[in-house]
């Protein structure tokens, strides 16, 4: 193919440069800046170079909040798109009745993260929670400022409750796009049910799905408020993530430059996994071949 | 040899079909023809099984199949959408409804390695359908279609989506891909030239009614009713109603028209007459013919078709070569009185030209 070389190519990519850059790169590199150097207040730097990284790697504070973080992100990952894509599956596909799925699936979104995180810190509480104070009036032990495994239980059934719907939108939208005609075809041949998911809705799903996984597990692994609201990160840390880690060390001990090294760190990792999803999921034998039954 | 025996489809979503009795003969290449929503594609879906008729019955081969569901029925469907199993390969494509029947895998391989090569899609079978160009994708739903060794082959417009060049090229191979098995072929198209090229009998459908059955050249030569002359005219006929008076037709805003000699024996009054775009020639303003100022004029080449005006009437002219004529020309149309179609006031054909 042949390349037309011109820099007039330069100036109508320049705007959007000039945004990025004042909107990532630069914040970025002041926090690369803090995460190699020290400060004992008074403006006054000193290099470091790339001690902060050393200490925060070698730390078992940041292994334990790292592993919180990928247990959390994987868990939610497990149930919100088998149960999106479940949902999806079996939404009508016509009448009135869309409309109404729909707008019942979408109303989770439209909270915001810190509404949410308060309903359920309320919904939940053992003393005036409607969750809370009828699990324990029937005998269960539920308390999630005491108990880890409430804790964690809460925490996942309200991100569940909040992000499942955007996967079933994700879903449906794929879902609806496939054409009649693949369903007939599949009926004239005889295929199964399981057959017309696996060979026809899946496969023109998997770009949908990649969307929808990637979303949610950006999210979810960068999730703060939430926990800061429910749990604030208890109890003792046990649901301390990489984010409310990461605050706890900026504001609440003033640590910036390591607080600035676990920053770039975190950013690294999203982006490593992130990218490690979408060639996993895009690579041409992602789907292996059999046959249809 | 399928029979449908009155069948009535009554649909919101879907065309109608009406009454419909049909028997098709198996190795036989059958067209259904009609514009959009004519029924083409319900009636299909009846034949396949994939919707139950309101009433009427079907029988293939001696045996009452109308309520048997599609996948114990021996149907292969071709869609004008190329539809293939989009992750698996071209081979596993080709082979899907012999897995369902659970057909042994050396057999499966000579079938599809025998459609394939049929197809001349033997070099794909590894590759997936994405992989493939419109013309291949659709080869690959043939040979699946063929592989299955069907009874029954429905092609609804296959061919419909396809350019020029590789429409034509899988026309003249479609006939004699299929018809080798003993199937009974059904291919519904829009095309009137389709129908008479590939066409073994063709069965025109007008709102859900069958208007016409019988050879493509029968139909076009003497169509029974002006419908199925309007289905079997492309680009579409020329219709006026007349009065017929001696050698003489008038019809409104002062127009006249000479009457060839089969015209002139019938009685005097009012008919409709149809008249074939390639028997409308056009000739310079004010000699003997119809007054009219050209519409639009499309250029194909080889052909002009001439769309003209006259008193709010449209005419369509079809003309060999190139005819440079702008739009607001005045030009005469000049009717040849000899290959008009008469047809009565209720649109039955009284009579065709000779030998047109």
């Amino acid at each position: 193919m042949q390349k037309t070389h011109d820099h007039k190519a330069l100036w109508l990519v320049a705007p959007a440069l000039l945004l990025v850059a004042f909107t990532a790169v630069i914040p970025l590199m002041t926090v690369v800046n803090y995460s190699v150097q020290d400060t004992f207040g008074n403006n006054q730097f000193f290099w470091v170079g790339a001690e902060w990284y050393r200490e925060i790697l070698q730390s078992d504070r940041f292994h334990a909040a790292f592993l919180r973080q990928i247990a959390f992100s994987a868990t939610v990952l497990a149930i919100e798109i088998p149960l999106g894509l479940a949902i999806a599956l079996s939404m009508p596909k016509k009448g009135i009745s869309v409309s109404v799925c729909l707008v019942l699936m979408a109303l989770p979104l439209l909270i915001p993260w810190n509404v949410v995180g308060t309903i359920w810190q309320i919904f939940a509480r053992v003393d005036i929670g409607l969750l809370g104070y009828t699990l324990n009036g029937l005998g269960v032990d539920y308390n999630y400022t005491q108990n880890v495994g409430a804790a964690w239980a809460t925490l996942i059934i309200m991100d569940v409750w909040h992000w499942t719907s955007l996967v079933v939108l994700l879903c449906y939208a794929g879902l609806v796009a496939i054409p009649p005609v693949y369903y007939q075809a599949a009926r004239i041949d005889g295929a199964s049910r399981w057959a017309v998911f696996r060979y026809i809705e899946l496969p023109k799903m998997s770009r949908v799905l990649l969307i929808a996984v990637l979303l949610r597990f950006m999210d979810s692994f960068m999730i703060y408020t939430e926990p800061f609201v429910v749990t604030g990160g208890g109890p003792g840390n046990a649901t301390t993530f990489l984010s409310v880690d990461l605050v706890k060390m900026a504001i609440g001990q003033f640590d910036l430059g390591p607080a600035a090294a676990l920053s770039v760190i975190y950013f690294l990792i999203v982006i490593l996994v992130s990218w490690a999803f979408y060639t996993i999921m895009t690579r041409e034998d992602f789907e292996p071949s059999g046959g249809v039954r | 040899m399928l029979e449908l025996k009155s069948i009535t489809k009554h649909e919101r979503e879907q065309a109608q079909v009406k009454d419909i009795t049909l028997s098709l003969a198996p190795g036989k290449l059958h067209i259904l023809l009609g514009p959009t929503l004519s029924g083409k594609t319900t009636l299909m879906r009846l034949m396949a099984g994939l919707d139950r008729p309101t009433s009427g019955e079907i029988v293939m081969n001696g045996q009452a199949m109308t309520g048997v569901p599609v996948r114990k029925r021996n149907v292969a469907m071709v869609y004008q959408q190329f539809v293939n199993y989009p992750s698996l390969s071209v081979f596993e494509n080709i082979a899907s409804p012999l897995r369902v029947r659970r057909v042994a895998n050396r057999e499966i391989k000579q079938k599809v390695e025998g459609a394939a090569d049929v197809l001349g899609i033997k070099e794909f079978l590894h590759r997936r359908p994405s992989e493939l160009s419109g013309g291949q994708q659709q080869r690959v739903a043939l040979a699946r279609a063929l592989a299955k060794e069907a009874s029954l082959v429905l092609l609804d417009e296959p061919l419909a989506n396809l350019d020029y060049k590789l429409r034509e090229e899988l026309r003249t191979e479609l006939p004699r891909i299929f018809k080798g098995n003993g199937a009974v072929i059904v291919y519904a198209t829009s095309e009137s030239a389709e129908a008479m090229l590939i066409g073994d009998s063709v069965t025109c459908l007008h709102e859900g009614r069958i208007a016409s059955t019988g050879s493509a050249r029968s139909l076009y030569d003497h169509p029974n009713s002006l419908v199925t002359a309007q289905i079997m005219s492309d680009p579409p006929l020329n219709t006026v109603r007349i009065k017929k008076k001696g050698a003489i037709l008038e019809f409104d805003g002062d127009g006249r028209l000479h009457a060839g000699s089969h015209i002139e024996t019938l009685a005097d009054g009012p008919y409709e007459i149809g008249l074939r775009p390639h028997h409308l020639s056009i000739g310079a303003p004010a000699s003997c013919g119809i007054d009219a100022v050209v519409a639009t004029t499309e250029v194909t080449g080889s052909e002009t078709i001439v769309h003209a005006e006259f008193m709010g009437m449209r005419w369509v002219s079809l003309l060999h070569g190139v005819h440079a004529l702008n739009t607001g020309d005045r030009i005469s149309l000049n009717p040849a009185p000899d290959k008009l179609f008469v047809f009565d006031e209720t649109g039955a054909l009284v009579v065709a030209p000779p030998g047109c």
